[in-house]
């Protein structure tokens, strides 16, 4: 017989083993757990502190639309209506609510109560239908931030007068004004209709994210041409020698370059160079594109290389050019792959903050670009500029903001994933 | 082809009356590596050529260069005369686009495109504008498919993935892909190794019936393979051609002793 032991049914190393994977399976749960919840923490905490952002305290009262004060000439033209004082009106439709305020500064005190912002609400009633003119109605007008952070729980009472936003008499305006059922919280249209404000509750990202849809866009058009381009030429046509090997380490080398230095870079050339505008999306698209165009190339060579070469002796056999091997064949096949590493990129692109402080993207606009040429911010600067904001309001708006940077990358992403699937389906 | 004659009676080669493919003094290199010496043969029209020998004695290697697909490897060096009808293959004038029109592979593992089984055989025509309209084409995908046995099989899933089918299946459509753009030679490079016998066999049966219009040129592994198929058979060993006659002769009274070891399983 054979003397060499022979493997024996052990039951307890058998034991042993049985522990042993349980045990590495558990790390694996636990590492996954671990992502996960922190992952549900991060979100949870942004939306319970962002989603105040999207509620806004309106005040319900009377306006009486005074002729004389928006339509004096009373031809009811459209630029006239445009330039009448309707801050008056929204003033004095609060004013009537309480008779016994008289006074210049208890009233300066009692308008304070109302964002400054309300002329805009009233002027696009009018615009709209300004058979209002002389008419009496009832009006939801923007509370100011200091109320709706009341509203919101996010001032105390209980401090020192001197100490909270709003003074005594101001609490029992709105004491007042809330028994009347006149305070409400409404869905905040502006926080997503409008640019940039110094009023928080005018604030919105409309600005910033359209700055960024532009520099996306851009850097769209610029790095995946580019990057595709020159991932097909280096693993597809370029000889291997010296000088291909030295473009892929500075290749590698770029991909790990911090981003501020792109920015330092785009000032430097697209500013300063080729004296394109500050603060425009178009620059910004340009050091984004900048920035990903290694990961692109990388993750491209990568997709290209997985793609069995047998599809390529097989093109070439039945007599396709190298051009028509690639475009025919090897380019479909690796499509999927690229586009995973575009995603990535781009992710990467539109949460980037640092390149645009140094182009100028950074700059305190309300309007909201219309144009890749248009003075613009960027979602992820707007963020971080709300964030140094002083006002309590901006507290919210700051992560409403970041709410609507991550709904942004959600719906990039599922657009590539989808583009991705019609692709794999094409071959 | 003057040159061919003048050279045969120098060399051991057997001698093939009109050759369709002439090489003299071929050498190969990867990098610093020769893979093939001074190989010197005549491979004749419409009959099937077989390439034996063991691993890696470089007749996969001296196939690809009968069609240029060592051209795609950048460490590889070929030197010496390759002619087909009379024609040098490695000239600057030839194109080697319209080289492997002529010359068709089918390669050891199926390879079909990653497209419909319709789009893999149409795709050779289509590059090389073979047909001018779309009853053309289907004209040809069906020819190609019939010569390729696989038409009754396939004429109802033409649109299906052509990766979908079975491996035997696949060679056969690789088999219609080659034929789809009417090449003058096929080199097969081992294209039964990835098959069971009984795909295998399918495949032997229809590369019998390509040799009246095809010159073939096969690489293999397995003896009995290339005992059935092949008219003619050369031997090599570390990138050297020891014999080359017809197959016959090499199966059954080898003049070299390393073909007689190696046909006989006692090397390889």
């Amino acid at each position: 017989m054979n003397s060499r032991p022979r493997p024996i049914a052990d039951p307890a190393r058998l034991r042993r083993r049985h522990a042993a994977e349980r045990r590495f399976r558990l790390y694996g749960v636990a590492a996954v757990a671990l992502a996960v919840g922190a992952l549900a923490l991060l979100l949870a905490t942004i939306v319970v502190k962002g989603h105040g952002a999207f509620l806004q305290t309106r005040i319900l009262v009377e306006v009486y639309f005074d002729a004389g004060e928006i339509d004096p000439s009373g031809t009811r033209d459209a630029a006239n209506l445009r330039r009448g004082n309707y801050t008056v009106l929204a003033k004095r439709a609060l004013y009537q609510h309480f008779p016994a305020v008289s006074e210049r500064r208890e009233r300066r005190s009692l308008a304070r109560l109302l964002s400054t912002g309300n002329d805009l609400v009233l002027r696009a009633l009018v615009r709209d239908d300004p058979d209002l003119i002389g008419t009496r109605q009832a009006v939801w007008l923007i509370a100011s931030d200091d109320v709706d952070m009341l509203v919101k729980g996010h001032v105390s009472r209980d401090l020192g007068e001197g100490d909270r936003p709003l003074d005594d008499a101001q609490l029992g305006w709105f004491d007042a004004l809330v028994a009347d059922h006149r305070i409400e919280q409404a869905f905040n249209t502006m926080f997503l209709s409008r640019g940039a404000s110094r009023e928080p509750e005018l604030a919105g990202v409309l600005g910033a994210a359209a700055g960024s849809a532009w520099a996306i866009l851009i850097c769209i058009l610029v790095s995946v041409p580019l990057g595709v381009m020159a991932a097909v030429y280096l693993e597809e046509f370029a000889p291997q020698n010296r000088w291909t090997d030295l473009i892929e380490v500075n290749i590698n080398n770029l991909a790990a370059v911090p981003s501020i230095v792109f920015g330092l870079l785009g000032l430097a050339v697209f500013l300063n160079f080729f004296g394109l505008p500050r603060s425009a999306p178009l620059v910004g698209g340009l050091v984004l594109a900048l920035m990903t165009l290694p990961t692109i190339i990388i993750s491209a060579r990568a997709a290209l290389l997985a793609v069995s070469p047998s599809i390529r002796d097989a093109a070439l056999g039945v007599g396709a050019s190298r051009v028509q091997v690639v475009l025919h064949h090897v380019l479909p096949q690796a499509m999927p792959g690229m586009m995973t590493g575009t995603i990535i990129g781009m992710a990467r692109a539109l949460g980037e903050t640092a390149p645009l402080l140094m182009i100028g993207m950074v700059a305190f606009i309300v309007d909201v670009p219309t144009g890749p040429l248009d003075p613009a911010t960027a979602l992820p600067v707007q963020i971080y500029l709300w964030a140094n904001s002083p006002e309590r309001a901006f507290v919210e708006k700051t992560s409403g903001a970041i709410m609507v940077l991550l709904g942004f990358l959600i719906l990039m992403n599922t657009a590539a994933v989808w583009l991705r699937t019609r692709f794999e389906g094409r071959r | 082809m003057a040159l061919a004659t003048e050279n045969l009676a120098g060399t051991d080669t057997a001698a093939v009356e009109r050759p369709k493919i002439t090489t003299r003094a071929v050498n190969v290199y990867y990098a610093e590596k020769q893979a093939i010496r001074d190989v010197d043969i005549d491979i004749a029209g419409n009959i099937v050529t077989a390439f034996i020998g063991p691993s890696g004695c470089g007749k996969t290697t001296f196939l690809r260069c009968l069609n240029r697909m060592n051209d795609t490897i950048d460490s590889c060096r070929v030197e010496g005369d390759i002619r087909i009808d009379g024609e040098d293959i490695y000239d600057r004038a030839v194109d080697v686009v319209h080289l492997r029109t002529r010359v068709g592979m089918v390669f050891q593992k199926p390879n079909p495109f990653a497209k419909s089984i319709y789009e893999n055989v149409a795709y050779g025509p289509r590059i090389h504008g073979l047909a001018a309209s779309r009853p053309a084409l289907d004209e040809i995908v069906e020819d190609s498919l019939v010569r390729a046995g696989l038409w009754d099989e396939m004429k109802d899933r033409l649109d299906q993935p052509g990766t979908s089918i079975s491996g035997g299946q696949q060679q056969r459509l690789c088999i219609a892909r080659a034929i789809a753009i009417s090449p003058e030679v096929i080199l097969m490079d081992e294209p039964c190794s990835a098959l069971d016998p009984i795909a295998t066999a399918r495949i032997e049966g229809l590369i019998d019936e390509l040799r009246a219009r095809y010159t073939i040129v096969i690489v293999t592994h397995n003896m009995q393979q290339a005992a059935r198929v092949s008219q003619k058979a050369a031997f090599f060993h570390l990138g050297e051609l020891i014999e080359f006659d017809d197959t016959e002769k090499v199966f059954t009274n080898p003049s070299e002793g390393r073909t007689q070891d190696y046909i006989t399983g006692r090397f390889g």
